[in-house]
């Protein structure tokens, strides 16, 4: 995975024959498409550096609002089965409310929370090398 | 003596069946890369599977059960907050760190902050994390091999220390990778299995008995049951009970007879006997929930029972991407996106297992109700098999979890050995393949000296003592070095050696007094949510104070950290400035076939 962005290199010497004016012109396109901005990035420009913070800012937004949420919901349990004395009395299904809610629904939730953050932070990514690539 | 032998049995596959496949893979492992980190060819899935079976310790298999059998709703947490700590991990660290090309703790330290003296004070915090965490393993199998056959204590850590060593000094790392991977499967059908036969004899189980978990009343003994109690204990008794007692109860008076004890509590001394008809109430040691009712309410009276809740929360969420074991396994993954769907993997495999260990729990109140006696709750996932099912089933059973306990000692041991030995061999000794077996020696021994002098029950409690102190050091650390620029190396020490220093301050402390009931015991027992913010706030601070040091290559690395895989500048290992040692081996990696592995 390394190596399978980036630049394309055409350039494994045992692929192709060896004839001289088409490995000029193939070295050049390759040249011509390596973008200013991957350039930018490589040499710490002002730009670049304003395009990583972009970058952090977004991802980092995501995971704190993921990390908030799901810390909010857990931590109104406690609370609730303190302050609202009927709501850990409660039933359903036979089973007892604070079980089913400790028991059973953070492991959905979490997995879900991952989910959805991890497609977040992979389309961040794709606007990012859009960005950066054109 | 019929079900020693079966459980033996299946101690012993688990044994040789780690055992083969280290010694399968051994013949493969050449270089010290191979030894440290698999040649990072390791698939996700088998990846996560690997991770989800060295995390389910001896806390997870065993002590989930224990705890909920003892603390009923409130020990939810405890299986929660250990899931939960792999979102956090996935949220703020995956990815970046391992683009960043940090193989352990102090390698992130030093790469991100350029400092070798914040490396080594990393690397004490990593010892200290990766052995608080050895031990309650090491007595997990110690007690686990003396619940099943009455072999001494010592015989199942000293045990489990042996093969752990005969694993990681014959192949390393990737060994370990495939071992582990097959332990995760090992340890879940050696939990599903018997929790799934046994709930459908707890419904097909119409007897009064089994209504009685929702009522304001004590467990009671399913059958006449004998305790003998091995340290000394105060029980308190819900409905006056009639007890056949031998021994010294009350007040240092000998008795060798019948007893009647009324309600309130009573004190028993190490080394009596007692004997309950069926159908007593089952008296219960101090500081637990008597009664099935408040059992089965979260217990939230005081304040500091609500702190201690919160401070389990802080501690296992954020205590997770502390863990050096963890974080070295995540190093096998190819890039960042591919350490993020890992961590999904991960989720889900975890809530999976711990639908188990609750049904485990809940049906342990109804038919193990001695343990609380005893206050020796962990043996509860041990003996429940047996106790429900008096037949074949049930030896059989009860020899499948007893084979499942022991995998998950030997899987998280071997991970925690692998993952302090590496430390230990690149900071503390020469980077070389004989140092590292010098190292796992050294990482396994200290722990199992440390089983010999303490005595504690509790897994999961303990365990959470390792987590508290990775949440208080290594967590700031790793978001603030991640996610923010201005961290100086002073700062991030000043952080660790506020939050690591109370939290251990607090653990030495409550280890020393036993705990006690007061307000202030209870949260120098959990410190965490303390700890956490203090040690965020100090690194934060000192920071700022020293801004001036900010390193110079901050833009570098942060570029690394969260550009793109596929925009190529992630690094693999990146401690070539002749610090570490193991320098020369990167070279090879860079240039040769193990680099995309």
């Amino acid at each position: 995975m390394t190596g399978a962005g980036g630049p394309p290199v055409p350039a494994r010497p045992g692929d192709r024959p060896p004839r001289r004016v088409k490995v000029v012109l193939a070295d050049r396109r390759g040249a011509k498409r390596v973008p200013r901005t991957l350039i930018e990035l490589e040499e710490q420009t002002k730009i670049g550096e304003e395009l990583v913070k972009n970058l952090v800012n977004a991802q980092l937004r995501t995971s704190v609002l993921v990390a908030a949420t799901t810390l909010v919901v857990l931590c109104t349990f406690p609370m609730l089965f303190r302050y609202v004395p009927n709501f850990a009395d409660a039933s359903l299904f036979g089973i007892r409310l604070p079980w089913l809610l400790l028991g059973a629904v953070p492991f959905p939730l979490l997995i879900g929370a991952g989910k959805w953050y991890s497609r977040r932070a992979e389309r961040h990514e794709r606007d990012f090398i859009n960005m950066v690539e054109n | 003596m019929q079900h020693e032998v079966w459980a033996l049995t299946g101690i012993g596959a688990v044994a040789l069946l780690s055992f083969l496949l280290g010694f399968q893979g051994a013949r493969s492992a050449r270089t010290t890369s191979d030894f440290l980190v698999a040649r990072r060819a390791v698939k996700a899935q088998r990846n996560a599977a690997a991770i989800s079976g060295e995390y389910l310790s001896a806390a997870s298999f065993l002590g989930v059960a224990g705890l909920i059998l003892k603390d009923g709703a409130n020990a939810l947490w405890f299986p929660i907050g250990f899931t939960a700590g792999y979102l956090a991990l996935m949220l703020f660290v995956a990815a970046p760190l391992r683009r960043s090309g940090a193989y352990t703790l102090p390698d992130f330290a030093e790469a991100r902050l350029g400092s070798s003296n914040l490396r080594q004070l990393s690397t004490v915090f990593v010892l200290v994390i990766g052995w608080l965490y050895l031990v309650p393993q090491l007595q997990g199998a110690g007690l686990t091999l003396a619940t099943v056959t009455k072999l001494p204590y010592w015989v199942g850590a000293t045990l489990v220390t042996a093969l752990v060593m005969i694993n990681v000094l014959s192949g390393g790392m990737r060994v370990v990778t495939l071992v582990q991977a097959v332990q995760y499967w090992v340890k879940l059908f050696a939990i599903s299995l018997p929790a799934f036969v046994l709930f459908l004899v707890f419904l097909s189980d119409h007897s009064e008995h089994r209504a009685s978990l929702s009522q304001p009343m004590p467990p009671t003994f399913v059958e006449t049951t004998v305790v003998k109690v091995e340290t000394d204990v105060t029980l308190q008794v819900g409905n006056p009970v009639r007890v056949v007692a031998k021994g010294i109860v009350d007040n240092d008076r000998p008795v060798d007879g019948v007893l009647i004890w009324n309600v309130g509590t009573h004190k028993v001394k190490a080394g009596t006997q007692l004997t309950f008809p069926a159908g007593a109430s089952v008296p219960v040691a101090s500081g637990q929930p008597l009664f099935n009712s408040t059992w089965l309410r979260p217990q939230s009276d005081s304040w500091s029972s609500l702190f201690q809740t919160y401070s389990v929360i802080f501690a296992t969420f954020l205590g997770t991407m502390g863990l050096p074991h963890v974080l070295v396994r995540f190093y096998t993954n190819p890039d960042g996106r591919s350490a993020r769907r890992t961590t999904q993997f991960v989720l889900l495999m975890l809530s999976v297992f711990y639908v188990f260990p609750i049904i485990f729990g809940l049906l342990a109140r109804l038919y193990v109700p001695q343990l609380l006696i005893t206050g020796n709750t962990d043996a509860a996932v041990l003996l429940l098999p047996n106790a429900m099912l008096d037949n074949w089933v049930g030896i059989a059973l009860g020899s499948i979890t007893a084979a499942g306990a022991f995998a998950a000692f030997v899987s998280t041991s071997s991970g925690l050995v692998v993952s302090v030995a590496g430390v230990l061999s690149t900071d503390v000794l020469k980077g070389k393949v004989r140092d590292f077996r010098t190292a796992t020696l050294i990482s396994g021994l200290v722990p199992l000296a440390v089983v010999f002098a303490v005595h504690s029950s509790d897994l999961s409690r303990a365990v959470t003592m390792a987590f508290s102190l990775a949440a208080s050091t290594f967590c700031p650390m790793l978001v603030l070095g991640i996610w923010w620029r201005r961290l100086t190396a002073v700062g991030a020490a000043a952080g660790l050696v506020v939050g690591g220093g109370l939290c251990l301050l607090a653990t030495v402390y409550t280890l020393a007094t036993g705990g006690h009931d007061g307000w202030l015991s209870q949260i120098l027992a959990q410190p965490s949510a303390i700890t956490v913010p203090l040690a965020f706030l100090t690194m934060w601070g000192v920071s700022r104070a020293t801004a001036r040091r900010v390193p110079l290559d901050v833009s570098r690395t942060m570029l690394r950290m969260h550009a793109p895989d596929r925009l190529g500048f992630i690094r693999d290992r990146d401690v070539t400035d002749g610090v570490t040692t193991g320098a020369d081996d990167d070279g090879r990696m860079r240039s040769g076939r193990h680099r995309r592995g």
